[in-house]
């Protein structure tokens, strides 16, 4: 496989010319933005401004046009439909627009799934719902860490009406089996919505191939721009879902006792939508489209294999996730907090991510109060690994020391 | 200040060997719980107010060790203070880790090692949370003492 010039990729993200000696492991919560996002940014607030779908004149017609082609971009990068595609504030705020609108088709007594791997966001509007529904909500049990078809099976029966999963956990990095569990899930009547937050700048995503009913992710984690989310509906959950937020744009005739939506995606995007972030959004994934999504996790792959190698024999370390399929490290050294190991790495110039990952289920069932995650991506060199592990047993070697 | 000089001085000593560690099951003294949710800090402290002194100040909680560590410190600090004295004390540690000037340092005893985590502004809030239970707990008192 042709391999990239991590060198060459590192010169379009303008943050390394202010750091250049910055080693960045946290790109799984946020990326840095690519030239290209910043430029048609910069563009569209410099020299448009106009809003969307409003005005008559030549300019509104030419901002319409950025944005629409930013849906068909973003469309396009996951194989759907333009009219399949709404935008969104963040991934965050996609589920919960699920949620929200999946109220009036369920009942008392009726079962969601999901798993203690998924982000806040993707649980607590699923726990909130089924709160106000008497919704009963079954787990998905784990097995060291990874969903399998078989517990998936145990879970699932003719009451499930949802399925809500990631399909990259965001601390153990492993891939939910989408695919089997989607055909599972539609034998028995459920609707499957996914998270792909962390999934969707390394594994490539073919929403028809996996057909799941919905699906979200951001801008801010694939190299765009943050405030822009993505949710994609398949057309015929889409006019079933209920709109959760109401106002301009996304109304088609306003009566007093009941006014009527839009259809498609203009229904669920009231108020003037994100324009420049959609567009910049459309520049990062045509950035990640034109160097390959497959070359670009081997890259990071080949990383993350390094590091590990390095690491695994170490004493005083746990490594939670030591047979990974995606570039996340998540480890603890032994008796030392997190956040104490991630203060002495910065030292080193190293930035990781050390919490509980917006993951409290997931750090009960490593029985840790959080961990230290290092994520590789794009632009990180064998350079950025090897001060990543000397610093990583730098910080042991102090602490254990004492 | 190097962050090895800041853990090697108090903070690792008082991490390891925490002082006033454990809750009493006494109704007498007055209970506060603090977290901070965003890193998992957690925190439960207990304080023992007679004829507006306190007379003992207990701790126990799990987090990284400069919250541990502070809590340790903050427990031999206030003790023995009125109230008045320690909402004073908790000021000024918030003015050491805010970099506002101090008049007496003297008063921070060996809270005074805790000023280098001014510099790693992503840390204070671990350095204060104890310093903020223990005021939440002081905080009403000191109104009732008004009001007398």
């Amino acid at each position: 496989m042709k391999k990239i010039d991590v060198l060459k990729i590192k010169e379009a993200f303008p943050v390394f010319k202010k750091y250049p000696q910055m080693r960045y492991f946290d790109s799984a919560a946020s990326a840095f933005k690519h030239q290209s996002v910043i430029d048609a940014i910069h563009a569209y607030l410099a020299y448009n401004g106009a809003n969307v779908h409003r005005g008559v004149y030549g300019l509104a017609a030419e901002a319409t046009n950025l944005y629409e082609e930013a849906r068909q971009i973003t469309a396009d990068f996951i194989g759907a439909k333009n009219d399949n595609i709404v935008f969104t504030k963040s991934t965050t705020h996609s589920l919960n627009m699920v949620a929200r609108g999946l109220e009036d088709l369920l009942q008392a007594g009726d079962e969601i799934i999901v798993s203690k791997l998924e982000h806040h966001s993707n649980l607590l509007p699923w726990l909130e719902l089924a709160k106000r529904k008497a919704l009963v909500v079954r787990f998905i049990e784990l097995d060291q860490g990874m969903i399998t078809i078989e517990a998936f099976k145990k879970v699932l029966n003719t009451k499930t009406k949802v399925v809500a999963t990631h399909h990259m956990s965001n601390v153990m990095g492993y891939i939910t089996p989408l695919k089997q569990m989607t055909q599972l899930a539609h034998e028995v009547g459920a609707l499957v919505v996914v998270d792909a937050a962390q999934s969707i700048l390394h594994i490539p995503t073919d929403v028809l191939d996996l057909d799941v009913d919905a699906l979200a992710f951001s801008g801010h984690k694939a190299y765009g721009p943050n405030g822009i989310g993505v949710l994609y509906m398949k057309k015929d959950f889409m006019a079933k879902l209920s709109p959760a937020e109401f106002g301009g744009e996304m109304v088609d005739k306003v009566y007093l006792d009941g006014s009527t939506w839009k259809s498609g995606p203009y229904k669920f995007e009231s108020g003037t939508p994100p324009i420049a972030e959609a567009i910049g959004l459309s520049k990062a994934l045509t950035f990640l489209k034109d160097i390959g999504l497959d070359h670009i996790h081997a890259h990071e792959l080949e990383l993350r294999n390094y590091v590990v190698e390095q690491l695994k024999g170490e004493k005083g370390m746990t490594i939670f996730n030591g047979h990974g399929q995606t570039p996340l490290i998540t480890f603890n050294i032994d008796d030392v907090h997190p956040h104490d190991t991630a203060s002495f790495l910065d030292q080193h110039g190293v930035a990781v991510r050390a919490g509980h990952h917006c993951n409290q289920l997931t750090m009960d069932y490593l029985n840790q109060d959080a961990t230290v995650r290092a994520s590789i991506a794009i632009y990180n060199t064998k350079e950025d690994c090897d001060e990543l592990i000397k610093a990583i047993k730098d910080t042991r070697d102090f602490f254990h020391s004492l | 200040m190097d962050l090895k000089t800041l853990y090697r001085s108090v903070i690792m000593d008082h991490y390891k060997n925490p002082k006033n560690k454990g809750l009493l099951n006494d109704d007498t003294y007055l209970t506060v719980h603090l977290n901070n949710p965003t890193c998992g800090d957690d925190l439960v402290v207990q304080l023992l107010v007679e004829d507006n002194t306190i007379k003992d100040l207990r701790q126990l909680g799990k987090g990284c060790s400069i919250c541990c560590a502070s809590a340790s410190v903050a427990s031999e600090m206030l003790k023995g203070k009125t109230v008045n004295e320690a909402l004073s004390l908790i000021q000024t540690f918030y003015d050491m880790l805010t970099g506002q000037p101090i008049e007496d340092k003297k008063i921070l005893g060996d809270a005074i090692a805790f000023e280098g985590v001014g510099q790693f502004p992503a840390r204070i809030k671990c350095a204060t949370l104890a310093w903020k239970a223990y005021e939440k707990g002081l905080n009403p008192l000191e109104g009732e003492q008004n009001n007398e």
